[in-house]
């Protein structure tokens, strides 16, 4: 892949009420970066994932996905354009067991009516085929396919962080967002997390914007960050320029 | 290989037991050996399973309080049998006409309705579909063609009792299977999956909106055919067959077999069907012993420690079938 732009945002800003959460941000990745996004925390990183994602409507600025101003669109659209994202607060099917988490995430990609699984027409079995070899697959990328049949409320914390990952993947996206993917992960699966994350970009051919407080793991994995500070943009470039940015210091890692 | 074997085991279970239960039951009612009561209970039990498979689509699948159902039963009820009554077709071809003019009314109310309140959730759609349903009802009392607040009566008969319960039991096969293969389906995990994360569903490309519609849709349609059932049966049909009490009955029978479980839903229609008769003399505590119920599987479907002690039966029982019915192959 060469230096191509996959999303563009410009002047990006959105307001509750009177409060001015994300304001005139912008930002561009290139496809298959690793790009982070960084900031003390109410800075405003998870509402710009849910702008780029539907949840919320920006109150102004646009952005650009492969040339498409998606700007506004819902999120089913812009996941059908290949965005998929995972949520600071985990957001599994709790009630369904780990696999079916997985399958919904191909509900779109393998496609039958339902009046043929009504019928239980052939589309109908060899879908459901496809389905399972494809989910087993994901899951056996991210050591999960012992607990196939497991609910996915009773996977521990960790492998519950990478099962959301595993679901996001199936709707196949170009664009990956994480939002603190390591939150609450000790060193070793944290260390674990950035092969994983690595892994995934070389064999999904991805692009990835992460949001994460763990410095070891942003400067580790990403080539280029942005800092948010109370809704604005206080930085961005090549990681170790950033990180070493008396501004970015001073906002946020001095504390 | 294995798993589709499993599954098509799963499939001759329910066709051995839906036919030693219908054997069981005609046999009974042909012989007369069945109280009087019990044959009319079949029948009733029947058009119940019925309303509590379509919605447990909605409330134990999709997650949606729905608390109108009756009207969707209303719906039905009318639109089947006052086509029944202006027919001059043989019987039994009239009734299988009739459950699905009465099925196809009430899809179409199913539409509408859920067309008209897809912003709402939770709470504000329960007391949305409630009034619903009494819009509906209110409806048939002032419109001449139902007959209003008199009843609609003339309904015909399919003949005995047994017959009446042989279509009435086909119907509730066919529910059986078509809600089945729609919950076990990519569309039943989609709907599924906004019950349990509305955000995360979304976030994957699934159609809440669309869901919802279609939900709705078939739960109303099955629920006009329950309807019909009821019309055909008591021959008489009046708007106080459709109050919302009728719908928290319903309620009740989705509630005690356990959010989303098809099979504990036909087993709740069944048991509230026949408690009258069971409860004989205890009438008035009816109501009491369905709160005391309620709470009761309030608590124990929110208990992790009876929620842990389910799974690990299921994978127990699970892993005995597996050993049970795979060794031949090998
Ligand atoms: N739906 C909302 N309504 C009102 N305020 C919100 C909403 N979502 C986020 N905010 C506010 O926006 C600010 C940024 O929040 P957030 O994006 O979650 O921060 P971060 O992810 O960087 O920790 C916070 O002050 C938060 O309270
Ligand atoms: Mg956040």
């Amino acid at each position: 892949m060469t230096q191509v732009e996959l999303l563009e945002v410009n002047n990006i800003g959105i307001s509750f009420g009177g409060l001015r959460a994300v304001d005139n941000v912008s930002l561009t990745i290139k496809n298959g970066q690793l790009y982070g996004l960084i900031g003390p925390n109410g800075s405003g990183k998870t509402t710009l994932f849910n702008m780029i994602t539907g949840v919320y409507k920006p109150t102004s600025g646009t952005f650009y996905f492969n040339g498409e101003n998606l700007t506004g669109k819902s999120p089913v659209e812009i996941n059908k354009k290949g965005i998929a994202r995972t949520f600071q607060n985990i957001r599994l099917f709790k009630n369904m067991s780990v696999i079916d988490n997985v399958k919904v995430g191909l509900h779109n990609k393998h496609k039958y009516t339902m009046f043929e699984s009504i019928l239980r027409l052939p589309r109908f079995f060899h879908e459901e085929q496809k389905m399972e070899e494809e989910a087993l697959e994901l899951l056996g990328v991210f050591d999960l396919d012992k607990e196939k049949d497991s609910l996915a409320c009773n996977l521990p914390y960790g492998k519950q962080r990478k099962l959301e990952i595993a679901r996001a993947l199936a709707t196949g996206p170009k664009l990956l967002l994480l939002d603190e993917p390591a939150a609450g992960m000790n060193p070793n699966e944290t260390e674990e997390l950035m092969e994983t994350i690595r892994f995934i970009r070389d064999n999904f051919n991805m692009t990835i914007l992460l949001i994460e407080h763990d410095m070891k793991l942003v400067s580790g994995i990403c080539e280029e960050i942005s800092v948010l500070n109370f809704g604005t943009l206080l930085a961005s470039g090549k990681t170790s320029e950033v990180l070493n940015n008396p501004e970015v210091i001073a906002a946020y890692l001095g504390e | 290989m294995k798993r589709i074997n499993l599954k098509s085991h799963r499939n001759l279970i329910f066709v051995a037991a839906a036919i030693v239960v219908y054997a069981f039951i005609a046999y009974g009612m042909n012989s007369n050996l069945l109280p009087r009561a019990t044959q009319t209970l079949a029948i009733k039990a029947c058009y119940n399973v019925i309303l509590a498979l379509s919605l447990s689509l909605i409330v134990g699948f999709l997650g949606e309080l729905s608390l109108g159902h009756a009207g969707f039963f209303a719906l039905g009820a009318y639109s089947g049998c006052i086509f029944s009554i202006n027919s001059n077709l043989p019987i039994e071809l009239r009734f299988v006409l009739a459950a699905l003019i009465g099925g196809t009314v009430a899809a179409i109310g199913g539409f509408l309705i859920s067309s008209s309140i897809l912003r709402l959730q939770g709470d504000y759609l329960a007391i949305v579909t409630l009034a619903f349903g009494e819009i509906i009802r209110s409806f048939i009392k002032i419109i001449p063609v139902t007959g209003g607040t008199a009843g609609l009566g003339g309904i015909p008969s399919l003949g005995s009792k047994l017959k009446t319960f042989t279509f009435s039991y086909v119907f509730v096969i066919l529910t059986i299977l078509v809600i089945r293969n729609i919950v076990a389906s990519s569309h039943g995990r989609a709907i599924t999956s906004i019950r349990d994360n509305a955000i995360a569903a979304e976030s994957i490309g699934i159609n809440i909106k669309l869901y919802k519609i279609k939900v709705f849709t078939v739960g109303a349609f099955f629920a006009g055919i329950a309807g019909v059932i009821l019309g055909h049966y008591i021959n008489f049909i009046e708007p106080a067959n459709f109050n919302y009490n009728v719908s928290i009955e319903i309620l009740v029978m989705v509630v005690l077999g356990g959010m989303g479980n098809l099979l504990g839903s036909i087993i709740a229609a069944v048991v509230i069907t026949f408690l009258p008769e069971i409860l004989r003399g205890f009438d008035q505590y009816r109501l009491l012993i369905y709160a005391l119920a309620l709470i009761f599987m309030m608590l124990a479907s929110n208990s992790p420690r009876i929620i842990n002690f389910r799974v690990k039966a299921r994978e127990k029982a699970a892993g005995l079938y597996k050993k049970l019915f795979t060794r031949k192959e090998e």
